[in-house]
């Protein structure tokens, strides 16, 4: 009982960073309809700017830990968010009129070229770094099992609720979520009913990244590590989680997240680590098979 | 868009705005994952400023930008369009001889110069400039004079004797004169080719002619590699047997993968071939007791002529049996021919197939799938076969990877595979086969060349591992051709069969199966 109640922490926590990369899939998909292949790699780049600015503040002699992770987070989804739209601009918009296949062809080149690039520039070797958020609560012990929540998972949770919440809002309150949803429905009627679509698009793509960094920064300190090659296997699984939890669904997304990231740790625990990615891919394979619309999503119509 | 202004003081204002706003969208890019570098440490992680290759970038995108704005996009009269006139038919005018009279003596220029103060890198950019005029001026100069010949079969055929008589001559006259050359090498690197050749075919049927995008054909490749590797290992099969049993053994995952799939389009299908070949790769690599983990299987045999082994010791060998002396070239010639038959033979499939129902069928699919099966076309089938048929090629090639490697791993099957066969196809035009040629054929072998170039050594300093940028390259030219045109470099496949115009049906167009 007690291992499976500290699995189950574990995967809530591992499940909220993949619910936050999945809802840049999910808004994507919604709004122009195409997988954004390269968006496993833009919370890999939102993870390499987390770690390089921790170091920056480190050597800058910010000690403060609340104030550096504040300072982080918030630059970090800027600058990500700026490598977000650049992608959209560079590899997605001149092929909007393209056929179907078109901006999936980028957006596999755009993966490789952001993986090489940031393995060119800060080299392919992992990046550790020091924990900055340590200590945590002992919940109780059984049988000389003791089950713990650290305050890294307390704070990726938090940080993911909080996030959610917000986004919620900004989609079903603010008029960008209004004209979101507009060009998810029809997007030349949107853009006569004086929407800029360009626009709207490359705000959704600025929101996705911003989100990726946060899921990049909670995962830089929930295992430590990084590489370059961090965002391709985590991609995958939060494009699994969105498919999930019904594809163009923004709470779904989050539902699918932590569906996938409790499957992935129980699998763990209980099977084989090695098969765990297996798990994971076989789990999107019938996902999509079985119920290509989702948990939360709507049925899509072929119209001829 | 705005009205297009004329004189370049005009332009000037509004480009140097936009090339500024580049130029901070690039610094906010660049100004932490390149202008600082994570350098490891004794005490852990340490930061490593490098302002001057930060400057260097955003100084490249805000130049670049500028130059774009003021003489190509808003431009009246763009500077690049004398060099696409090189490569079209368009007639000249005095402009256009103007510009290109001009960049050909500036790069005469910088490569005398280069000579004679002995700069490698500059004296690369100015040679490439000029060889790059100079297939421009041939090409037209042929096109001008004989506008009339049929460009593409002459092309094939001609393509078609060179990589039959390549080896032989260049064995032949090497041993004759004594010339020197690398062979070995040589051989090497075309046989590598070939297979990416056969490869792009293979997925050219299920991509290209029935529009099914496939991101995990490596797991067909990886299986016939494996196929042939554990029966040669384990029950002592030779090449030729094991051959069509790895086909087989291809095909057959084709219909099992291939089917769950049936049902999804597009990106969903792509996304879950990916798993699927994921899922291979990962069990090849934790399945032990079969495949040897991620240690592979090595000693691999060589094929032989026909029983003839290639080996210097042994009862009846190849240079034995016909009384020649014996030289390693030999097998390598031989393994060359394999895989230069293998590769007619998917495309000599390729073609019969397109003329048959089944071929009309994947065209028709992969243009429209409702139409195709409001008109009684069985999707089902016509999915499953052009899996079946592609992955059966695919295995074919693996066995021939295994062969010539005599060793394999899982870590010749990943995902980057898949992506480097299908960029070989998406550029080489989907669908049409001489263009999926020429496209393996320039990225394998540009790929190559990165490996040896001096002249990019002395540009970016002793440090400089060309290599390194190998992928990094091949993914921005994915992304580069793709925008600039969608439907490949070379050219595409229209369907088989299309009406040119309306006109009534008669007996006549009928009999050539043309209404």
């Amino acid at each position: 009982m007690a291992y499976f109640l500290q699995q189950l922490i574990n995967g809530i926590a591992l499940g909220s960073i993949y619910g936050l990369i999945a809802i840049g899939y999910t808004m994507v998909y919604g709004i122009i309809g195409m997988i954004n292949f390269a968006h496993g790699d833009i919370f890999m780049v939102g993870a390499f700017i987390a770690l390089i600015l921790f170091l920056a503040l480190i050597s800058l002699g910010v000690t403060m830990i609340p104030l550096a992770l504040l300072i982080v987070l918030v630059l970090a989804m800027l600058l990500t968010a700026v490598w977000g739209w650049t992608v959209e601009r560079l590899a997605y918009r001149p092929l909007r009129e393209s056929f179907r296949l078109a901006p999936l062809i980028t957006a596999i080149g755009m993966s490789i070229v952001l993986q090489n690039f940031v393995q060119v520039a800060q080299g392919a070797r992992v990046k550790p770094l020091q924990p900055v958020v340590t200590g945590g609560y002992t919940l109780f012990e059984e049988s000389g099992f003791t089950v713990t929540l650290s305050n890294i998972q307390i704070l990726i949770v938090v940080t993911t609720l909080v996030l959610m919440t917000v986004f919620w809002l900004i989609i079903t309150r603010t008029a960008l979520g209004r004209a979101q949803r507009a060009c998810e429905q029809d997007r030349l009627m949107a853009s006569l009913s004086g929407v800029n679509v360009d626009r709207t698009i490359s705000l959704t793509f600025v929101l996705g990244a911003s989100l990726a960094a946060v899921a990049g920064l909670l995962y830089l300190l929930y295992y430590g590590v990084i590489d370059f090659y961090i965002g391709f296997i985590a991609g995958i699984k939060a494009f699994t989680a969105a498919v999930f939890g019904g594809i163009g669904s923004l709470p779904g997304a989050m539902l699918g997240g932590l569906v996938i990231g409790l499957i992935e740790t129980f699998w763990s625990a209980y099977f084989t680590i090695e098969y765990k990615d297996v798990a994971a891919f076989s789990m999107l394979a019938i996902v999509l098979i079985f119920f290509p619309t989702g948990l939360l999503g709507r049925p899509e119509v072929e119209k001829v | 868009m705005a009205e297009r202004s004329t004189s370049l003081g005009q332009r000037l204002g509004p480009a140097l705005l936009d090339s500024a706003l580049a130029a901070i969208i690039a610094f906010a890019l660049f100004s932490l994952l390149l202008g600082l570098r994570t350098v490891d440490n004794v005490t852990g992680l340490t930061l490593q400023p490098r302002p001057v290759l930060l400057a260097v970038a955003v100084g490249i995108v805000f130049f670049g930008r500028l130059l774009l704005n003021l003489f190509v996009w808003h431009a009246e009269y763009p500077l690049t369009v004398p060099f696409a006139k090189l490569f079209s038919r368009a007639p000249f005018e005095r402009r256009d001889l103007m510009v290109l009279g001009g960049t050909a003596l500036a790069a005469a220029i910088a490569l005398a110069a280069s000579f004679i103060f002995g700069s490698a890198g500059v004296e690369l950019v100015a040679a490439s400039v000029l060889a790059f005029l100079g297939v421009g001026i041939v090409r037209r100069a042929i096109v001008q004079f004989f506008p009339d010949l049929p460009y593409a079969r002459i092309f094939t055929i001609g393509g078609i004797a060179f990589a039959v008589l390549f080896p032989i001559c260049a064995y032949l006259l090497d041993k004759a004169f004594g010339l020197g050359l690398h062979l070995r090498y040589m051989f090497d690197l075309s046989i590598l080719v070939l297979t990416y050749v056969m490869l792009g075919w293979g997925l050219n049927i299920v991509v290209g002619l029935a529009g099914l995008l496939d991101l995990g054909y490596v797991a067909f490749y990886a299986v016939g590699a494996y196929t042939f590797a554990l029966l040669a290992t384990h029950f002592g099969l030779g090449f030729w047997i094991c051959l069509p049993i790895a086909g087989a053994a291809a095909a057959l995952w084709g219909v099992i993968l291939g089917f769950p799939v049936l049902r999804l389009r597009g990106d969903y299908l792509a996304i879950v071939t990916l798993a699927f070949g994921e899922i291979v790769r990962i069990v090849l690599l934790n399945w032990t007791e079969v495949t040897n983990g991620p240690n592979g299987i090595s000693g691999i045999p060589n094929p032989t002529f026909f029983g003839l082994p290639f080996t210097v010791r042994g009862d009846v060998t190849f240079a034995g049996f016909f009384g020649i002396k014996y030289d390693p070239l030999q097998g390598m010639i031989f393994l060359y021919y394999v895989i230069l038959a293998l590769a007619f033979l998917t495309n000599f499939v390729t073609l019969k197939l397109r003329r048959l129902p089944i071929g009309r069928a994947w065209e028709a699919l992969r243009e429209d799938q409702i139409a195709c099966k409001s008109l009684g076309i069985n999707t089902t089938i016509t999915k499953l076969t052009a899996f079946a048929i592609g992955a059966m090629f695919g295995g074919l090639a693996g066995s021939f990877f295994a062969t010539r490697q005599g060793f394999i791993s899982p870590e010749s099957f990943t995902f980057i595979e898949s992506a480097i066969i299908l960029a070989i196809v998406v550029l080489g035009g989907m669908g049409s086969q001489l263009g999926v040629a020429i496209a393996a054929v320039v990225m394998v072998g540009g790929f190559e060349a990165l490996r040896h170039t001096e002249g990019l050594q002395s540009i970016f300093g002793h440090g400089f591992d060309p290599a390194l940028y190998r992928m990094l390259l091949f993914g921005i030219a994915m992304v580069g051709i793709m925008v600039w045109r969608p439907r490949g470099l070379i050219g595409t496949r229209s369907p088989t069969i299309v009406l040119d115009e309306a006109r009534p049906i008669d007996a006549d167009l009928v009999r050539e199966g043309r209404a």
